[in-house]
């Protein structure tokens, strides 16, 4: 990328570090001179929000941590303490309980951004499998946190989605046993989560890093998704993109705000704020809202297919629920990137998204009729979405015609209006 | 003299495919590999149930108190077991359902102990994802797990729902008509 670099040391100082570190240079080739598609919308502001999140959810939980135990006697009632007793503790708890909230809603916003304008598309895919990776280091790091509360949510969370690895033939209950280090949720299971749920957030900065890198070489796609033709499409990313980024993270704060001073425990569940007891289970187990739809999947394979039992069916189908991600950009083969000029996906990516909310509105209900039938059909939706849908539209529609470049775009639309 | 140089070197490593150095780069690599592994292996196994965890790996239990039809629930190695007094009513039912109906096909005599058999003693564990069943709820006169909606009978054999298996029974003996031994 050193082609864009306008970078010239102005003084001698500068020049020194210039020749011995360059991070002069690269801060001002990637953060500054980038240039970028002149056409992205307020879509594309997600990427430096969920920087943003991250960053909120790691200062937030260092401090968290100051005053935190990690037992099984104490853990409950140090979080009860934090919100009473530490200065300023009630926000900053609050904050790190929606922050994780809200890091879901970004990130499932920049997800569905980048499936329906194919910004997973060659030249991208190593991009977006970063991302999935993303996404699957952020959901474990949000299961593990929402143990340290030690609430009956937290206990029996952790014990239903711990029994997922006992339905692994045959060495399933002692990877359960080294998961748990013993034969129940316990005060070993608490330790290690906290040591986990902290390490993690830093694993997840790192791939973000390879994330960044993987889109600094191609550039960013866009919402036409037409290549960078020349240096007419883009703008450099400083100011125009920290601008509009920053703008699109003070939007995204208000709700944010809202939750954390008003409604601090409303994504929340009651049954949480009980602690831990391995004795009794709540009489409706609801993961957080963010895990629901996979939840949905999970549970909806309650019949033996063949040899596969089950349990081990819906633990392969939430499985493959998130591989199906991860290998989106070799079933949807079609040459066109984005959604906008593909009359027939657009329809079929409409029903994705509302089959989502539907997949986590289903999550959240009894595991009883008409709900369950519908968890199924859901179910099916989804694998349809991405197994058959996807690759059969890629061979037989016909894209609109598009535009010959993103300047041509934006131009035209200006005449238009 | 007569040189000893690079071209006598590269032509002997043209002629023959695997020399002395590949052996030793295999031989070291392997050493390496085998030496990470050595080490990594006390790193996970860190991980296993602990001394303490295992210690209370058995227990005695006096049934005596429990009345017909009454059901309590204790520890075991950090699990809720089950201990049932099944009434005459719900042992019949379990005797006369027919293996074709069953899941996991195991008979009522098969999850209870000879002479014993009003009392049935299983893990309170939902074999599905660990919730605890609901008692004397459920179609089939037995438990409900209300995580998932799976119902077993009065044997705690699974009948209809996610589970696999039924609930399962732990090594437990009478040591008299009223104590047991649990693990």
């Amino acid at each position: 990328m050193s082609e864009h670099s306008t970078y010239v040391p102005g003084t001698a100082v500068e020049k020194w570090l210039d020749d011995r570190l360059p991070v002069v240079r690269f801060a001002k080739e990637h953060l500054m001179d980038f240039p970028t598609p002149k056409n992205l919308n307020y879509w594309w502001t997600f990427g430096a929000i969920l920087v943003m999140c991250l960053g909120v959810q790691i200062v937030t939980g260092i401090i968290l941590a100051m005053h935190y135990v990690p037992n099984v006697a104490l853990a409950f009632d140090s979080v009860e303490h934090i919100r009473r007793d530490i200065s300023g503790g009630r926000v900053i708890q609050a904050t790190h309980a929606v922050g994780a909230s809200m890091f879901f809603v970004a990130l499932y916003i920049h997800m569905f951004r980048g499936l329906f304008y194919g910004s997973y598309k060659a030249p991208r895919e190593i991009l977006w499998i970063l991302g999935v990776v993303i996404f699957l280091l952020t959901t474990a790091t949000a299961f593990m946190g929402y143990i340290l509360p030690w609430g009956q949510m937290s206990f029996w969370g952790a014990t239903v989605i711990s029994n997922i690895f006992s339905a692994i033939p045959l060495v399933g209950d002692s990877i359960k046993q080294l998961v748990l280090g013993g034969f129940a949720v316990g005060n070993p299971t608490l330790n290690r989560f906290f040591s986990l749920h902290y390490l993690l957030p830093f694993i997840i900065a790192a791939v973000v890093a390879l994330h960044i890198w993987a889109l600094h070489v191609p550039g960013n796609n866009n919402p036409i998704g037409v290549d960078v033709k020349d240096s007419r499409d883009t703008v450099p990313f400083h100011p125009y993109y920290t601008m509009k980024d920053l703008f699109g993270m003070v939007l995204f704060m208000i709700p944010f705000a809202w939750f954390v001073f008003f409604a601090p425990d409303i994504l929340g569940h009651p049954d949480n704020y009980i602690m831990a007891n391995s004795q009794v289970t709540p009489s409706h187990i609801v993961p957080e809202w963010y895990l629901l739809p996979f939840y949905t999947i999970l549970r909806a394979i309650d019949f033996n297919i063949l040899f596969i039992d089950s349990k081990l069916g819906g633990v392969i189908a939430m499985g493959g629920a998130m591989a199906c991600l991860l290998v989106v950009p070799w079933l949807d083969t079609s040459k066109v990137r984005s959604g906008v000029f593909r009359p027939m996906f657009r329809w079929f990516y409409g029903l994705f998204v509302i089959n989502f909310i539907a997949l986590m509105y289903l999550g959240a209900q009894e595991a009883a009729e008409p709900y369950t039938t519908l968890a199924k059909v859901c179910t099916a939706f989804y694998f349809l979405y991405f197994l058959v849908i996807l690759p059969v539209l890629s061979r037989i529609e016909t894209p609109k015609p598009l535009p010959t470049s993103i300047s041509e775009s934006v131009l035209g639309n200006k005449a238009h209006a | 003299m007569h040189s000893y140089g690079e071209t006598d070197l590269s032509t002997q490593a043209e002629h023959s495919s695997t020399n002395r150095r590949d052996f030793l780069y295999i031989a070291t690599g392997a050493v390496g590999a085998v030496g990470a592994a050595a080490v990594v292996w006390p790193l996970i196994n860190q991980l296993n149930p602990d001394a303490s965890t295992l210690a209370l790996a058995s227990i005695q239990y006096n049934i005596a108190p429990i009345e017909e039809g009454q059901s309590v629930t204790i520890t075991w190695r950090g699990l809720p077991v089950f201990v049932r007094h099944r009434t005459p009513k719900e042992i019949e039912e379990a005797k006369a359902v027919p293996m074709a109906d069953l899941k996991d096909p195991e008979t009522d005599e098969a999850r209870t102990k000879p002479g014993h058999e009003q009392w049935l003693i299983m893990i309170a564990n939902c074999t599905h994802l660990g919730c605890i069943p609901v008692g004397q709820s459920g179609d089939f006169d037995g438990w409900f797990c209300p995580c998932h909606g799976s119902h077993y009978d009065s044997a705690g054999r699974i009948r209809r729902g996610p589970a696999p298996k039924n609930l399962v029974v732990p090594p437990y003996e009478f040591l008299s008509d009223t104590l047991v031994q649990i693990g």
